[in-house]
């Protein structure tokens, strides 16, 4: 029974790593039914935009933080180095908002009225770029993440038989997966952008000519879901301290597969589908063959496409002739 | 900037390398210098080159300089087969460095041999490579020797009898030396009692190990590269695992505990040398590698820099340099003292040299034990 | 405007349509197999029997991506099918039959046995037809994005389950396979390759697989049978790039699930999408040029010390949709570029 749990523990924070991804992924294909190859890509620069500010500056923003909290520069407590890595997050989600931005300006805004088959071509070609200029400019060995909680102790239960064993920073990633999903339901839902993003969402044109500024409701889209990726690129590299440049092109795609389970365009259900597909590896590697791991996510989405293709919470929409 | 100098330089390069020139001795080395396993071709590169600098540095073989022909493959077998085409065809090379990977090395063998050009493999530990033909060498030993040394240390050292297997099911360096070693452990009457999986590139490995943790393994077997075992080993620790893990020379670079740190304590791989090892060949080629790239050496480096001692000194050794000769010559490589231990070439064309088992203590290296063939 | 033009096409190509100067076009690949090599270099040799191999990945794909207006994203699956199981055919024949393959007293290929190359191909191609057809039932339901993805993701399933198969040695890959594929052998098949898609595209069926990419909804309503016409470009297309695997295996003479990773097919696709999607030529030059380019930017990499190739690519490929999205060639064959404007009437856009 023990192992069956630490299972859906394992499964659970795994899932949380996939809706970090899954969620930008969403954002962007509800706003312009594109697969954003590169997002994957803008999650590898979020891991490497993170190590650098730690290795840079980590050191000088965690000074920061002891000075004013404990007192002494030298003096690290827990809530310190979670400050650290708060700011650090939020770091690589601007960094990543940026390139967001500029991918979105520079590549897929002059093809807004091409075909889509054109932008799903370019957005291929963006990931490419990322992924071997990054090999390039990082180099292709793959970097040691600096260990912020390094005397973080993980929380057991139980004893030497039925041993449970939970990492505090997976329930932080879990959790930070959730709380994302409230902020940007919220945006969603309660604000004027997202009231724009859902109206271009639903028809560009019309929307367009209801007086949006589309353009900028995209921009703003894909710096929202560059920014996510970013911030997942970090947690993922604090909690498996391994960054390399050619990180994000599966996890991206297995996201991606997430997302369309939940039904692609809703944040809970991307949510939803990251937290089942990551259950579903968990259980797959303890009980099944694991060999089969990478293949499980898209044999999920070819189930869930031909099934209900609309996803698990999507609502189907009828084709517009 | 950057690119105008490169540019200029490329230039002047082109216009002085001509054919007609064979006052020096071209060797090739096909890489993988960019895709997924480009951090193993760029450390094999660095060794050879060391290698080569180190030859020219005192005057060449034979008078002559050696020019080293680098070419990617970016990790692609038929790009390994043309590059190879292309070294020995256009360059003219004498003899070929490469591959790490065996997938790779299988498609160049065939080239090598129907051209005749000498062919040395660093690190490409599948039987069939040297199998294609009598052209083709490797420095490294072979699956079925290292498995057996690991089993063996395994049942006698630690008195293991339950051994759990993780192998990296993408890799065919790590899947053979599985089977080897699953397959020497069981002769000395052990039990493997689990053999889980995973795919290189993957960072989350808990539920593998969670079904390991389950059944109590007295030590697990994990013959991956240090690009996974770092974060293997973290995990499995943070799991409450404390049973021994146990590796192969995939694990041989500082890199592992950057990323594993302290949760490598009690492990233990089977490599090809120890950096404690004070045979002048060990300390002279990680003091030279260290002032050359700033860095200490991984077992990769260590393999390229012995494929290329060994061709430098087989072609030292013969009369005219032509491809026969230094075959054979190569062929006749017996207690060539490299960095990583003293090469015998056998009738199979493999190296055959001891193996020694390293414990990783504390982020260092430490000389356990060692092996004979 | 696409419709149009086809139809001009064919009458313009009439030649073409005839199958006298396809064999012709085979005779002459052989006789070049015979007389190229004491004229090229070996390496040149090579990079031209690779280029043939990328030509059928990229006309066959053409026909799927370009044509009939469905993204696949996972000609390397079928590639892989073709590879293993041609590879599989002869390897087991070599081990179980060598009186059929080996004549014993040299140790060499028999003459005969190229008859069981041949077939073995011919059954990797039919292999990943059928594999073609099960990947083609989706694309019922799916169009776009989804599409790709889910073709990308059999792509992956077919690599993922090849890495698990002993039989094929699994991670270790299929080695031992014999050198069967030569310049002819190729070319005969990049010929066969282009003559089929050729015929089909400048056939009623082929403006069944025009009407679908063009708009599938006014093709349903105008009666055209779209399910059908896009299950049989797929099937069609994965049955060249199972040759194309074979190929590719008998020359390598070794094999590798990694071979086949999404990667290959993003390669495939750079051609097809280069050379324009929608035009044969366009796809024969692209997969010729890129094949040539990456040999041709070598010295680069040398004399930089890194590997451009890629980012040249990935930005070439940007670039390219940015500028000209419709590839180099668009919908027009090589021809049209030296025919002039005035036969194909309405050609202003």
């Amino acid at each position: 029974m023990a192992e069956f749990i630490q299972y859906l523990i394992n499964g659970l924070s795994q899932g949380g790593t996939y809706a970090l991804i899954a969620l930008g992924y969403t954002m962007v294909f509800g706003i312009l039914q594109l697969i954003n190859f590169a997002h994957g890509e803008v999650y590898m620069l979020g891991a490497f935009t993170g190590l650098y500010t730690s290795k840079f500056a980590g050191a000088q923003i965690s000074e920061l933080f002891n000075r004013l909290l404990n007192g002494a520069p030298d003096q690290t407590s827990t809530l310190t180095a979670i400050l650290t890595s708060i700011v650090i997050v939020l770091i690589a989600m601007v960094v990543c908002a940026l390139v967001g931005l500029c991918v979105e300006r520079l590549a897929y805004r002059p093809l807004r009225s091409s075909p889509r088959i054109n932008l799903l071509i370019t957005a291929v070609g963006v990931s490419l770029f990322f992924q071997y200029s990054g090999q390039i400019v990082f180099g292709s060995d793959p970097k040691a993440y600096p260990d912020l909680f390094e005397n973080l102790e993980s929380w057991t239960f139980g004893t030497d038989e039925n041993l449970l064993v939970i990492n505090p920073l997976q329930v932080f990633v879990f959790v930070t997966a959730i709380v994302l999903m409230l902020i940007l339901r919220h945006i969603i839902f309660h604000t004027r952008l997202g009231r724009a993003m859902r109206a271009v969402s639903f028809n560009h044109d019309l929307a367009s000519l209801m007086g949006i500024p589309t353009d900028r409701v995209i921009a703003a889209t894909f710096m929202l879901g560059s920014a996510l990726a970013g911030a997942a690129g970090v947690m993922v590299g604090m909690t498996y301290p391994k960054v390399e440049p050619l990180m994000g092109s599966l996890p991206g795609l297995k996201a991606f597969c997430a997302a369309v389970l939940g039904g692609i365009g809703n944040v809970t259900g991307a949510v939803l589908g990251s937290f089942i597909l990551g259950l579903a590896e968990a259980l797959l590697s303890g009980y099944g063959t694991p060999t089969y791991k990478d293949a499980l996510a898209f044999a999920i989405l070819i189930l869930i496409l031909l099934v209900k293709p609309s996803g698990l919470l999507g609502v189907h929409r009828t084709e517009k002739v | 900037m950057f690119f105008a100098s490169r540019l200029s330089i490329l230039c002047a390069v082109a216009m002085t390398v001509s054919p007609v020139f064979a006052s020096t001795i071209k060797i090739g080395e096909v890489g993988s210098m960019s895709g997924s396993e480009a951090t193993f071709g760029l450390s094999t590169h660095e060794g050879i080159s060391l290698a080569v600098k180190e030859q020219n540095a005192k005057g060449g073989i034979k008078g002559k300089k050696i020019e080293l022909i680098n070419l990617d493959n970016q990790g692609k077998p038929e790009e390994a087969a043309v590059a190879t085409t292309k070294l020995v065809t256009q360059d003219k090379v004498m003899a070929i460095l490469g591959e790490v990977a065996s997938s790779r090395s299988m498609a160049m063998a065939p080239i090598a041999q129907q051209n005749k050009v000498p062919m040395i493999s660093p690190s490409s530990t599948n039987p069939k490579v040297t199998e294609i033909g009598n052209y083709i060498f490797r420095v490294c030993f072979i699956d079925p020797f290292q498995g057996k040394v690991m089993a063996k240390f395994a049942a006698e050292q630690l008195k293991a009898k339950r051994v759990a297997i993780l192998r990296d099911v993408k890799s065919d360096y790590s899947v053979g030396l599985s089977n080897f070693f699953t397959e020497a452990f069981k002769q000395s009457g052990g039990e493997i009692v689990v053999d889980q999986s995973y795919s290189s590139g993957e960072v989350d490995f808990n539920s593998q190990l969670t079904s390991i943790r389950a059944k109590k393994p007295d030590a697990i077997f994990i013959p991956g590269y240090y690009t996974e075992v770092g974060l293997i080993a973290k995990q499995a620790r943070k799991l409450g695992i404390k049973a021994p893990l146990l590796g192969g020379d995939g694990w041989d670079s500082t890199k592992l505990f950057e990323i594993g740190g302290k949760s490598l304590n009690n492990s233990y791989f089977s490599n090809h040398y120890s950096q404690e090892d004070q045979a002048p060949s060990v300390q002279n080629f990680i003091k030279s590698y260290k002032s050359e790239y700033n860095k200490v050496p991984d077992g990769l480096a260590a393999m390229g820099y012995d494929a290329a001692k060994v061709l430098f000194a087989a072609m030292e050794k013969t009369k005219s340099l032509a491809s026969t000769e230094i075959r054979d010559a190569i062929a006749q490589t017996k207690d060539f003292p490299a960095v990583t231990g003293n090469i015998t070439i056998d009738a199979k064309r493999n190296a055959s040299k001891p193996a020694v088992v390293l414990e990783v203590k504390d982020g260092k290296f430490l000389y356990k034990s060692t092996v004979n063939p | 405007m696409g419709l149009s033009n086809k139809i001009e096409n064919t009458k313009s190509y009439a030649g073409l349509m005839s199958l006298r100067w396809w064999l012709l076009a085979i005779a002459g690949a052989w006789a070049l197999d015979y007389v190229l090599p004491s004229m090229l270099s070996p390496y040149i040799f090579q990079i031209l029997v690779l280029a043939g191999i990328n030509v059928i990945l990229s006309v066959s794909l053409n026909l799927v991506n370009g044509f009939t207006g469905q993204f696949s994203m996972g000609h390397a699956g079928f590639m892989a099918v073709g590879g293993y199981l041609s590879a599989f055919l002869t390897t087991s024949l070599v081990e179980h039959r060598p009186d059929l393959m080996i004549d014993p007293a040299t140790g060499e290929l028999l003459g005969t046995a190229v008859i069981f190359y041949f077939g073995s191909l011919i059954l990797g191609g039919v292999a990943a037809t059928l594999v073609g057809y099960i990947v083609g039932l989706p694309s019922l339901r799916l169009r776009g994005d989804y599409l790709a993805i889910v073709t990308l993701g059999f792509g992956e399933i077919i690599r993922v389950i090849l890495l698990n198969t002993d039989a094929v040695g699994g991670a270790r890959g299929l080695s031992g396979i014999k050198q069967f594929t030569n310049f002819g052998w190729v070319f005969t098949f990049v010929v066969i390759t282009v003559f089929c898609v050729w015929r089909v595209v400048h056939s009623a069926h082929g403006r069944v697989l025009q009407s679908i990419r063009e708009d599938e909804i006014a093709a349903t309503a105008m009666g055209v049978n779209t399910t059908q016409g896009k299950v049989r470009a797929f099937a069609m297309g994965a049955f060249f790039a199972g040759v194309a695997g074979g190929l590719f295996a008998h020359y390598l003479t070794t094999l590798n699930p990694g071979t086949f990773d999404f990667n290959r097919s993003f390669e495939v696709i750079i051609m097809v999408v280069l050379g324009g999607m929608g035009s044969i030529s366009g796809s024969v030059v692209a997969a010729i040029v890129l094949t040539v380019l990456k040999e041709a930017l070598r010295p680069l990499q040398q004399y930089t010390g890194v590997d451009l190739r890629m980012v040249i690519y990935a930005l070439v490929l940007i670039i390219m949709m940015l500028a000209r999205p419709k590839g180099i060639f668009g919908t027009k064959e090589i021809g049209d570029l030296f025919r002039g404007r005035k036969k194909v009437k309405g050609d202003l856009t």
